[in-house]
């Protein structure tokens, strides 16, 4: 069914147009500018895209580091896993919490509460990493101050490797759970109210009433959490393995994600074609993951799926 | 009858409320959630106001055995730092948040537009980026290299204006609650589309586009990154990355303290550094402490219209 271009699409494509200049600038040109991975990479005068095609091609040798050095396998693993940990917990705990706060006889106070546990969200990594460091400092620290009062011998947090995957778990679930658990909330929230009263006069306990009618509405909204979420478990969130940990060289192996590692070369202690390697298995694994996550949700539950 | 079933279903929900002691139980949890998300923030400002020998002496504290204003007055001297980063925040934030609304409303107006030619094509412009990005090298490269925003304010406000998130918020928005037939009489009226989004959608959007804004003004406010990666210039520092640096700056004047010949104690009692980064931490924090309970209903339904698939 062709028709003719009007003079409303006009109008529309002209209002489009910014954005789609800000879309070609910012996420198409980075895109063309990923073969960086496959080019020995040397910046002329000439401006980016010059010394973009005029770099030599270097085939896979960039990639090369993924099989003779153990950064790549570190590197990984710690991205996954802890990408791992969030997904599960991002969606078990404040699903949880949502259903509770519900429950919660005084909604005034509730809403207090849901306030108080909002305020992480707004605040960026910089500034969570000085309270982390308020608690965490060796010499004033308040957990050491509170270690010595009990007449225990104070810890060198930044030097304990063994702590830190539960302190960045701990971390980024304190600073997610108020904004999913309103997510979750505003779902619940939408359920019609005589679905409950209706399993009331039929004698569900409220076991059964969160089993049968509050956990199957928030069915859908989880599976787009959990299929984003997904998606990007080869992106970490670089604030938090750049900031909380403070740089610190000794619990490197057990800090350092796939974004920390690719920021190095740019920061100018790091290789930069294997850093553009990294980026490069990064956005193309991840872009197949959220494909076949979507795939997977899409045979179990067609409803559910995101696209 | 209407009112005897509404009694009767009042009955039903008292009796399917939690017992008191439960709830007792679960107000205690939550009150222990909250009282985990804002003490930090507490504890902070607690510590920007001991004075640094109490720091010294017993570490930072909930209960300072001296207090003091030594860190603010101390900022107060050094104002031109701070006020210059102050002025940066905010004049990416305004800046950002202005020009951010404007270009996620039109696309999403764009693409609420069923009969729009191009609209598939559009679509596929802002769902592409979603999954599927260059990356954090050739994304640098292309702001350095291609546009040349090295220690240019644009790159702290043009890369993070649009989000294909905001754009899908806004165009479910428009979908939903701007009704086509008002477009079509403003159409028949002779009005072009500019005018019609200019003088009718922006009007009657308020809240969505409230919304969108304040999302866009807390990351910029919050924005670090890529001013850690493009701004070297000390005159373009905004706030987050002025945090970043005073650690380091600090450590500097304090290593070359015994190079000038004064020691480290006489340093300590003329530059609370302890206090004043904690001070800093505050003067970054306390306007959105302050803020956001105020506009967390925007921030909700935001977040609500976003979930809804379509």
């Amino acid at each position: 069914m062709k028709r003719k271009f009007t003079k409303d699409d006009m109008e529309l494509t002209i209002l489009a147009l910014p954005t789609f200049v800000w879309y070609c600038l910012f996420s198409f040109l980075p895109m063309i500018g990923i073969i960086i991975a496959f080019k020995n990479f040397r910046i002329t005068s000439g401006g980016f895209l010059h010394s973009l095609f005029s770099s030599s091609w270097v085939g896979l040798k960039n990639f090369r580091f993924l099989f003779v050095t153990q950064d790549a396998y570190l590197i990984i693993k710690n991205t996954l896993l802890y990408n791992a940990a969030f997904i599960i917990l991002g969606i078990l705990i404040p699903v949880t919490l949502a259903i509770l706060i519900k429950q919660l006889l005084n909604p005034k106070l509730a809403k207090i509460y849901q306030t108080a546990m909002f305020l992480p969200h707004f605040l960026s990594w910089v500034v969570v990493s000085y309270f982390v460091f308020a608690f965490l400092s060796t010499d004033k620290g308040l957990i050491n101050n509170m270690l010595i009062s009990l007449g225990e011998p104070a810890v060198q947090w930044y030097a304990s490797k063994g702590s830190w995957p539960f302190i960045l778990v701990f971390m980024n679930v304190w600073k997610g759970m108020g904004y999913s658990m309103v997510v979750y909330l505003a779902a619940i929230t939408s359920i019609d109210i005589s679905y409950y009263e209706a399993a009331v006069i039929d004698g569900a306990t409220k076991w059964q009433q969160t089993r049968y009618i509050t956990i199957p509405a928030l069915k859908q909204i989880a599976i787009i959490m959990f299929i984003l979420a997904v998606g990007s478990i080869f992106r970490a969130d670089f604030g938090l393995f750049y900031q909380v940990p403070r740089n610190s060289g000794i619990i490197y192996d057990v800090t350092v994600v796939i974004d920390t590692y690719v920021y190095k070369a740019l920061a100018g202690t790091g290789n930069i074609g294997m850093s553009s390697a990294a980026a490069f298995l990064q956005s193309t694994v991840g872009c197949m993951t959220i494909i076949l996550a979507n795939i997977l949700v899409r045979k179990i539950d067609k409803e559910s799926a995101l696209f | 009858m209407f009112g005897r079933i509404k009694g009767d279903l009042g009955v039903v929900s008292k009796i399917n409320s939690i017992s008191p002691a439960a709830n007792m139980f679960l107000n205690l949890l939550f009150l222990f959630l909250a009282l985990l998300c804002i003490i930090p923030v507490i504890f902070v400002v607690i510590i920007s106001f001991t004075s640094e020998t109490s720091i010294a002496l017993n570490g930072y504290s909930f209960f300072p055995v001296e207090t003091t204003m030594k860190a603010y007055e101390y900022l107060w001297q050094n104002k031109r730092l701070i006020l210059n980063a102050y002025v940066v925040s905010i004049t990416i934030t305004a800046a950002g948040t202005a020009l951010g609304v404007l270009l996620n409303a039109t696309m999403g107006y764009v693409l609420s537009r069923k009969t729009y030619k191009l609209r598939k094509f559009f679509t596929y412009i802002i769902l592409v980026p979603m999954l599927f990005n260059g990356g954090m090298i050739s994304f640098y490269l292309v702001v350095v290299r291609f546009l040349n925003l090295k220690n240019s304010l644009l790159a702290l406000i043009l890369p993070i204006a649009v989000s294909s998130f905001y754009v899908i918020i806004l165009r479910t928005f428009f979908n939903t609650t701007v009704p086509d037939s008002l477009i079509e009489s403003a159409k028949i009226d002779g009005a072009g589309q500019l005018r019609i989004f200019a003088r009718i959608v922006l009007p009657i959007s308020l809240p969505a586009i409230a919304t969108i804004g304040l999302f866009l003004a807390f990351a910029y406010w919050n924005e670090w990154f890529n001013a850690l990666l493009f701004i070297d210039n000390k005159e373009l520092v905004p706030l987050q990355l002025l945090l970043i640096r005073i650690e380091k700056n600090l450590e500097f004047i304090k290593e070359n303290a015994y190079l000038i010949g004064v020691s480290a104690d006489d340093l300590a009692n003329r530059i609370p550094s302890e206090s004043a980064k904690m001070a800093i931490v505050v003067l970054v924090t306390v306007p959105i402490a302050c803020s956001y309970p105020f506009f967390q209903k925007y921030f909700i339904t935001g977040l609500t219209i976003g979930a809804v698939k379509g």
